[in-house]
């Protein structure tokens, strides 16, 4: 084993050598830039990507669809099996003969679900692995913390699923992209959904995780529904990882509230929600008008451990496997043919960021760094299964439709936990970019 | 108050600083080469170090001491972001704030010595985790961790430089630490012998004996008129203040703080760093540290296919079978065999890794049991 | 009023649950002097319990009908579940009622699991450090939780509680204090379960000569030992008994908290704390910090406090050990002694 590594090892120095000599007097020769300065670029014959998933702790099932979606992307990309979103993609600049020419392979490493753990594994696929982009995760945290390394090293981040304001806000950077959508636009899909379904008169409670994500996604919420007319009875901060809900529940119960709103992510969404149900907030009345709860944004793994709980409930979602549209269809079969279940909203985020990457080095014609973002910034495209989308250039974020989803009355089976109630148009959820502050920074390439 | 050293103190010390400063080339074969990971071999070996000061020679089992670590670290961020880049006022800032934790934390835990005294430290840690990562947030940014923007004020910095486009590096009087090269490593590499240097001194010296005393029978040394609290305070301090040290390496290395560094998952890493490479000896918990940072970063990263790579010349039906079993200690099950090694090591080799070392040289009867300072090189050198 | 009677209600739940961990990690700390790191895992397999038996009920045969595929492609798998067309209205009442049923599972799995542990390994640790002991069992647990994760994935697994428990009681009623007080008859009924579960421990302790002999080994193990008694195999008997209590604990727990592979860490540290507070080895104590801990917990989260003092739900059950190990050197009840040195 050792000896594998050791001549593998040896070979790319080798290769970071002789590109670097040769860097040198190319760097007169052509134009602007040289190709080889930016961090990693490609020498053999095949280029490297990392996918930074978490493996362990909570979020492990999520993590463990993402790689399997990356996996199917690198599959796609050199040309095997069905080619999935490749075909109904807008742009036609991938070939399916892997990016640029060279055949695409993988690393992959575990985030924990810990900024440390995360900024380690990330750290390691572009230092000994030599992975040209990173990309992946499952909460803001970790995507906010991994976003900044990739930016000191010059290494395109494509987040996976991160929910903040925050990643293309006041975090936002310049070597840093996400597809997924944010709490900013949960609220202002799900506020008109919400006033048609429970009226314009109603006092909200909300329960919210005592961190950024949970804070963004409560002002989100609140400024949403207090347009439609709804009070704010309270809103009352949680410790992560609570467990046991039930001493911030009953005060819900007395306080005169008639929806409670759960700005909660995880296994705090699964038991807050479970015990909240259990206290009969369901069957309730209050002021004449059933009680209601509200789950901004969940997954299908979290429905899934939610059971019944999540029966009627309404939330957002980025995507989902059930939507009628060519690039849906065709990635669900290409997806469920392979592993033999339809994709979750994670999955779909992380296969779309593999793809758009590589579209773009295709299209900038090179793997240097600020090239690709070139590309990648202001890119509109179509056929990925969110409709028309475009990758906003002031802040990275991508604006496409947004789901409301409610959690089904009568699920067929597993995967069948959610109902598209809304197609929220993206220009709906369209914001000014300096809303949230942040500045992206410079894209100047760094040898890493 | 430091005793002498001996001339095999000084051969340990030599062949440990050999190991240390060669480790990019020794450990080349294992695939641990690159500066991110040697740094944080370096790191997590300053804090099983000062760890060891305390729990190896006193006995006394601190599960906190991962606060002194977040300490270290967000007071060296807050040194880059209000007054400049250069990382020896943010490790200073880092050790001497720590310290200052240790201090109050210390005296108060202090009072009580077992388990008790376990249970109060991680308290104190967990309260520290709790607020840091929610009602602290002005002051850690909670979730998302401290991290420097563009627009900190780096006061000193902005007198003297013109700031660039982009987010300044930490740097010794312009050496780049942060930057991902063997700058940083080195850096750390420097921190970790001196590190060494002092436990050394440490262990050899009467102060250390006194520890030891304690650690015997604290009972008698109470009655033969020691107030023995000074003592173990000192220690509790020394050990919070490598712990500090450990923290703004890692801010100087990685310039972010997040506040599950203090969670008592970190506090609980570190005893288990120490235990498995050896209670009470000089080496062992550098060794712990390695070993368990190696298995969460290298081996969470094994894949299948790496697998397949690796064993690719054994016959088809043999090999996948090999794989199948080896998978499920590897990629996402890293955390098995870790769980796996510390049952095993502290079945059947109680002192760690050193006592294993120990035995094996014992079997080949050169060095014995007595010969430390060989046996520890040998131990580097096998690394 | 009534927001202060519910807080009362949630702490006592609270303090139930907590009280039934501590308990068994207690009485393995008094007799048998080890750490026992793995007792959250200990916890965690028990709802686990529920989860296989759960399992074992919906197992259902699976043909593929290949002429017809599902929306992603694959074809449709017909699946009939094997308990209620074998028992008809009597499998239908079996699911209903899994969680309780699966205590009868969970009693002899974790009794098993637990003289397993003892022999096998524990036992060899009698005489190691503490911190020998801390390092093998919490190798253990993580052992012990990767192997459920394997099976059962990381994932949450829901497990409703019975129908006719799933809804509220009114307590107000109950108490005469008007309607207002809805309180989930499941987190009543784990209340009830955990006082039954913890009086029956002390019933057993106190009244038995068997219990009689393991306390008198909890006070000197040597004499016990000299009078002739098997006293290696009383503490097989009481680690196991410490396995099923935080086994059962566990199995009625799951329709508050679906179980994840990952829960048993989570109240470890909670449950060392409530033992620690309580007195090391003292029964009495951990009960008796249990409920403290719960009911102080559930106050500290209300708004009125949070108003005054911001965080302070985040932190009190560690104030509490503080100011509590300040006040009293070994906690509530402790005894001098024990795991001091």
């Amino acid at each position: 084993m050792s000896k594998f590594v050791v001549s593998r090892r040896v070979l790319l120095k080798a290769g970071a050598l002789s590109g670097v000599a040769l860097a040198a007097p190319r760097h007169f020769i052509r134009d602007a830039y040289a190709d080889d300065m930016s961090c990693n670029i490609p020498t053999g014959d095949t280029v490297t990507l990392g996918f930074n998933v978490p493996q362990t702790g909570p979020y492990a099932d999520e993590g463990m669809d993402e790689l399997r979606a990356y996996q199917l992307a690198i599959k796609h990309l050199n040309g095997e099996g069905d080619g999935g979103m490749l075909p109904t993609f807008s742009s036609k600049a991938l070939k399916g003969n892997g990016v640029l020419g060279k055949k695409v392979a993988y690393v992959s490493g575990d985030t924990q679900t810990k900024s440390d753990a995360a900024r380690d594994s990330a750290k390691r696929m572009i230092e000994k692995d030599g992975a040209i982009m990173i990309t992946g995760g499952s909460s803001s945290g970790v995507a906010v913390a991994v976003q900044s390394l990739c930016q000191d090293m010059g290494v395109i981040f494509m987040s996976g699923l991160t929910h903040s304001n925050d990643t293309t806000g006041k975090d936002k950077k310049r070597y840093g992209f996400r597809h997924f959508f944010n709490a900013y636009m949960s609220g202002v899909a799900l506020g008109p959904v919400l006033g048609e379904a429970y009226g314009k008169d109603r006092v909200a409670y909300h329960l919210t995780a005592d961190y950024t994500w949970g804070w963004t996604q409560e002002e989100s919420i609140k400024n949403a529904t207090e347009a439609l007319g709804w009070k704010t009875a309270a809103a009352v901060r949680t410790p992560l990882g609570a467990g046991d809900f039930s001493q911030y529940i009953t005060p819900v119960l007395n306080s005169g509230a008639d929806v409670l709103i759960l700005n909660h992510y995880g296994k705090d969404m699964i038991n807050s929600l479970t015990q909240a149900v259990q206290f009969g907030m369901r069957d309730k009345q209050v002021n004449g008008k059933q009680f209601e709860i509200v789950v901004p944004l969940f997954s299908e793994l979290m429905a899934q451990g939610a059971g019944s709980a999540i029966k009627g409930i309404y939330g957002t979602a980025n995507w989902d496997w059930k939507l009628d549209n060519p690039g849906t269809k065709a990635f669900t079969q290409s997806f469920g043919k392979e592993y033999g279940f339809p994709p979750s909203q994670a999955a779909q985020t992380c296969y779309v960021q593999a793809l758009l990457y590589a579209d773009a080095c295709e299209r900038a014609g090179t793997f240097y760094a600020p090239e690709v973002i070139k590309a990648l910034e202001g890119f509109d495209f179509d056929g990925l299964g969110n409709g028309p989308t475009n990758y906003r250039a002031e802040d990275h974020q991508c604006f496409k439709d947004v789901l409301v989803v409610q959690g089904k009355e009568e699920p067929k089976d597993k995967y069948d936990l959610l109902e598209v109630k809304k197609i929220v148009p993206a220009k709906d959820v369209t914001y000014d970019p300096s809303m949230f502050g942040g500045e992206l920074g410079p894209a100047d390439a760094k040898t890493c | 108050m430091f005793g002498n050293l001996s001339r095999n103190d000084w051969l340990l010390f030599a062949g440990f600083s050999i190991a240390v400063l060669t480790a990019p080339v020794i450990l080349q074969p294992l695939g641990a080469a690159y500066p991110a990971i040697l740094e944080k071999f370096c790191i997590f070996g300053i804090f099983a170090l000062g760890f060891n000061i305390l729990f190896g020679l006193t006995g006394y089992l601190s599960f906190g001491h991962a606060a002194f670590i977040g300490v270290g670290s967000y007071a060296a961020v807050w040194m880059f972001k209000l007054l400049t880049m250069n990382v020896l006022p943010a490790i200073i800032f880092g050790m001497v704030m720590a310290g200052f934790f240790a201090v109050v934390i210390g005296y108060v835990s202090l009072r009580r010595s077992g388990i008790y005294f376990s249970i109060l430290t991680l308290a104190f840690a967990q309260m520290c985790y709790n607020t840091a990562y929610s009602v602290l947030t002005p002051l850690t940014n909670g979730e998302t961790g401290l991290q420097l923007t563009l627009r900190d004020p780096r006061i000193v910095d902005a007198m003297f430089i013109t700031p660039g486009s982009g987010l300044p590096r930490a740097s010794l009087f312009g050496l780049d630490i942060s930057g991902g090269g063997f700058a940083g490593f080195y850096f750390c590499a420097v921190a970790l012998i001196v590190c060494f240097f002092l436990s050394m001194r440490i262990f050899r010296s009467p102060f250390g004996m006194m520890l030891r005393a304690i650690k015997s029978n604290q009972h008698r040394m109470r009655y033969t008129g020691f107030n023995t609290r000074p003592y173990l305070l000192s220690a509790f301090v020394i050990s919070g203040v490598y712990a500090g040290l450990a923290g703004s390496l890692m801010a100087a290395t990685d310039p972010l703080a997040g506040a599950e560094r203090m969670q008592w998952t970190a506090s609980g890493e570190v005893v288990l760093m120490t235990i498995l490479g050896g209670v009470g000896t000089l080496v062992g918990p550098v060794l712990g540290a390695v070993v368990i940072k190696y298995f969460e970063n290298i081996f969470s990263s094994f894949s299948e296919r790496t697998l397949h790579g690796v064993l690719g010349f054994l016959p088809d039906g043999i090999e996948n079978a090999v794989v199948e079993v080896l998978s499920l200690f590897v990629g996402d099950g890293w955390n098995l065999t870790l769980g796996a090694v510390f049952m095993l090591i502290v079945i059947f080799l109680p002192g760690g890794i050193m006592e294993g070392i120990r035995r094996i040289m014992g079997m080949f009867g050169k060095g014995g049991r007595g010969d430390r300072p060989a046996v520890a090189n040998q131990a580097q050198a096998a690394e | 009023m009534d927001a202060i009677i519910l807080q009362i209600l949630n702490g006592l739940d609270k303090g139930g649950a907590y009280a039934l961990i501590a308990l068994g990690l207690t009485l393995v700390f008094g007799t048998l002097g080890v750490v026992n790191f793995a007792h959250g895992a200990l916890f965690m397999m028990g709802a686990f319990c529920a989860v296989a038996f759960n399992e074992l009920l919906t197992l259902e045969t699976v043909t593929v009908d290949p002429t017809q595929t599902t929306a992603w492609g694959t074809a449709v798998e017909i699946r009939t579940p094997y308990i209620e067309a074998w028992l008809g209205d009597f499998g239908h009442f079996l699911l209903d009622y899994s969680v309780p049923a699966s205590i009868l599972l969970a009693i002899p799995v974790m009794l098993v699991v637990g003289v397993a542990m003892e022999r096998g390994l524990i036992r060899h640790f009698y005489k190691r450090p503490h911190s020998d002991q801390i390092l093998v069992t919490f190798g253990l647990a993580i052992v012990i939780q990767e192997i459920i994760k394997h099976f059962f994935g990381a994932n949450p697994i829901p497990q409703p509680a019975p129908a006719a428990f799933s809804g509220t009681a009114s307590v107000g009623q109950l108490i005469g204090l008007g309607n207002a007080i809805p309180y989930p008859w499941w987190r009543l009924i784990y209340l009830l379960f955990s006082l039954t579960v913890i009086g029956s421990v002390f019933a057993f302790l106190r009244y038995t000569t068997y219990g009689m002999v393991v306390r008198a080994g909890m006070r000197d193990r040597e004499t016990v030992g000299l009078l002739g008694i098997n006293i290696e195999q009383r503490f097989t008997v009481v680690f196991g008994l410490a396995a099923v209590v935080a086994g059962v604990a566990g199995v009625m727990y799951t329709p508050i908290l679906p179980p994840d592979y990952h829960l048993g860490m989570e109240f470890l540290v909670l449950s060392f704390v409530v033992v620690v507070v309580g007195g090391m080895g003292s029964l009495a104590g951990a009960v008796a910090a249990g409920f403290l801990l719960g009911i102080l917990q559930s106050f500290a989260s209300m708004n009125e406090v949070k108003n005054i003092v911001p965080g302070i739900d985040q932190i009190i059950i560690y104030l509490v050990a503080v100011v509590v190990l300040l006040v009293r050197p070994r906690g509530l009840m402790g005894r001098s002694g024990v795991m001091e040195e």
